[in-house]
């Protein structure tokens, strides 16, 4: 089958013609399925909707960013999921993945926005600085902020891939000289979903993709805007060395007895309670491992201004906004000392004046 | 005034405390003393009982929250699973915040039925300019530079805006950002999600809530060191009483003059 116009493949069709057999096709649906965190009966239905619906086109641009988000999702585990959804999308645009280059790709890129208006899913990489008009990031001769409102206009939903495009990430970290603004901060008139990790684990973008392309609709969010299948818990709700925090049972120091028995690494500033992310389920590298399970605490990589947070051993801010160094229990106990001290004193001051008054009290009646 | 009182010398009336003064007890300066005191209910038996359950919840929250920010040495007296050191403690801290809460809503709802001193730890009147001259009175007592303090019935004013900084909006912060932070563990959907999910998005990380939460426990413990430094150096300065109120409810006068 051909892609002609009004007549675009089903997924069934690009799958087949890349080689893929039926009895791995419903392998697929099954493991999304599972991914997905979806019931056996809806392997059928995916199934069902992969073989009918035609196929959802994608482009992917990249704005202020490192590119992790692709390193990560072209090292995606399910080997399936990567061949299938990244050559369905890369058929359309990525400037970083695609063949094409310059003017061709360009030109690519004005062709899949005019033969898929209001059909297309836009996926953002990185976020675009406004600062001096956008100068700081060009692409294609243009900056990337126009090429960002001039893709959103037309699209049909957005993907804000990585902690840059949800949340800004190190670019964005203070002062931040470039300005640079996350994606749903300048496109406010269409739905986005924010996949933030820096970078978010590689199934997790191909499950949001897969979703999206499937049943045609976003997934269930977050109030954050999150996919809530993947981002509705903490890392250390799931942690494999939870019972050791309920336990009490901590790493004291870097290399000591406790890291060596795996214990929790809550005391080394691990940043698992305040971080919503898929880690200690999915995990890494096909399942491989994830930053706690290799002996070093979470960084919190996909949370709002993580860069901001002061350090990534530490599990309470640094207030800064003094221009002094220091965390919430410096702060308390000063001030609990200055007042406790500023108590005591006046309290001296109290029983001295109050003596004082006796003996006044008492000469005056002397002198009466 | 009653024929029966003591408060005046009565020709009709008995010398006061019989069997006081003839148990070698009370003395002559002590009979001419009680002619002079007054008192009046203040709290209602809710009021104190709040009083002290929310001290006792403040208490434990302090201690627990401070051993779930920075937990005890690692401890290894059994194996993992049964062992529940941050469990117990984390159950501590959750279950008094729970009182606190229910404990915080009640005293609310008191100050729409109790008394009219049940309604003064919710407001401040900063509309009346006598208060804020009284305000500047209260502030010159404690600076050593009156002689002698006023009575009043509830709170003086300046104890009036402590008590609304510190309680009031403190405790409403505590309640929401800790709420907030409870839901992290119950997920969303849960009854802590719907009431205080919406605090995790209001400041975007759920670790500047954690910060936040924590320097609320020092603005509270602040509030203790000056609330009970207060309380007992009024009760031996001032001239009414003070610690004896919250747990009779009655404010006694140690003068009769009238202000």
């Amino acid at each position: 089958m051909t892609n002609t116009e009004g007549q675009i493949e089903t997924f069934y069709d690009v799958m087949r013609r890349q080689g893929i057999t039926r009895r791995s096709f419903m392998k697929y649906c099954s493991l999304t399925a599972a991914a997905l965190g979806l019931s056996p009966s809806f392997v059928p239905k995916i199934a069902h909707a992969m073989e009918t619906k035609p196929r959802t086109p994608v482009i992917w641009v990249h704005g202020l960013e490192c590119t992790c988000c692709s390193e990560s999702f072209i090292r995606s585990a399910h080997p399936l999921a990567k061949d299938v959804v990244l050559s369905m999308i890369s058929l359309d645009y990525d400037d970083t993945l695609m063949a094409a280059a310059g003017h061709a790709a360009e030109a690519a890129f004005e062709e899949t926005i005019e033969k898929y208006k209001g059909n297309y899913i836009l996926a953002v990489e990185g976020n675009p600085p406004l600062n001096e008009d956008g100068m700081f990031c060009i692409t294609g001769g243009k900056p990337f902020v126009e090429k960002l409102k001039h893709a959103a206009k037309d699209a049909k939903a957005i993907i804000s891939w990585g902690a840059c495009a949800s949340y800004g990430c190190v670019q964005a970290a203070k002062p931040n000289p470039t300005q640079a603004t996350p994606v749903h901060k300048v496109i406010t008139d269409k739905p986005i979903i924010k996949v933030p990790g820096c970078p978010p684990i590689a199934e997790v973008m191909t499950g949001v993709i897969t979703y999206m392309l499937t049943f045609d609709r976003l997934p269930e969010l977050d109030r954050q805007g999150r996919p809530a299948m993947f981002y509705s818990q903490r890392i250390h709700d799931k942690c494999y060395r939870r019972p050791h925090f309920d336990a009490g049972q901590f790493v004291e120091t870097w290399d000591d007895e406790n890291a060596r028995k795996g214990y929790c690494l809550y005391k080394m500033g691990c940043k698992g309670p305040t971080t919503y992310n898929a880690c200690s389920t999915v995990r890494w590298n096909e399942g491989v491992s994830f930053p706690i399970q290799s002996g070093h605490g979470c960084i919190g990589c996909s949370e709002d201004g993580f860069w901001d947070q002061g350090s990534f051993y530490d599990r309470v801010t640094d207030l800064t906004q003094f221009g002094v160094e220091a965390n919430a229990d410096k702060v308390g106990l000063a001030a609990a000392g200055v007042v406790g001290a500023g108590v005591a004193a006046h309290a001296a001051i109290s029983a001295l004046k109050t003596a004082q008054r006796k003996v006044q009290d008492n000469k005056k009646k002397e002198e009466a | 005034m009653a024929d029966d009182s003591i408060h005046t010398p009565n020709p009709n009336m008995p010398l006061p405390l019989e069997a006081s003064r003839l148990t070698g007890d009370a003395t002559a300066e002590d009979i001419e003393s009680i002619r002079t005191r007054t008192s009046v209910f203040v709290y209602e038996w809710p009021v104190r009982l709040w009083h002290w359950v929310n001290a006792l919840a403040i208490m434990i929250l302090c201690f627990s929250g401070w051993f779930i920010a920075s937990p005890l040495p690692s401890m290894d007296y059994a194996e993992a699973t049964y062992q529940f050191v941050m469990g117990y403690i984390r159950f501590a801290h959750f279950a008094a915040g729970m009182i606190l809460t229910v404990g915080f809503f009640g005293r609310i709802y008191w100050a729409f039925v109790g008394n009219h001193h049940a309604k003064q730890l919710f407001y401040i009147p900063v509309w009346k300019k006598r208060w804020w001259q009284e305000v500047v009175f209260e502030l010159k007592w404690y600076a050593f530079l009156e002689k002698e303090p006023k009575k009043y019935v509830g709170h003086n004013p300046l104890a009036q805006t402590a008590m609304f900084f510190f309680m009031t909006l403190g405790l409403t912060f505590m309640i929401l950002t800790g709420w907030a932070l409870y839901s992290e563990g119950t997920g969303q959907g849960s009854f802590a999600d719907s009431v205080a999910g919406w605090v995790l998005t209001l400041f975007g990380n759920s670790q500047i809530v954690h910060s936040v939460h924590h320097l609320g426990m020092w603005f509270i413990v602040v509030f203790m060191i000056i609330h009970i430094y207060a309380a007992i150096r009024e009760d031996i300065l001032s001239r009414q009483s003070m610690v004896s109120t919250m747990i009779s409810g009655t404010r006694t006068f140690k003068d009769d003059r009238p202000e």
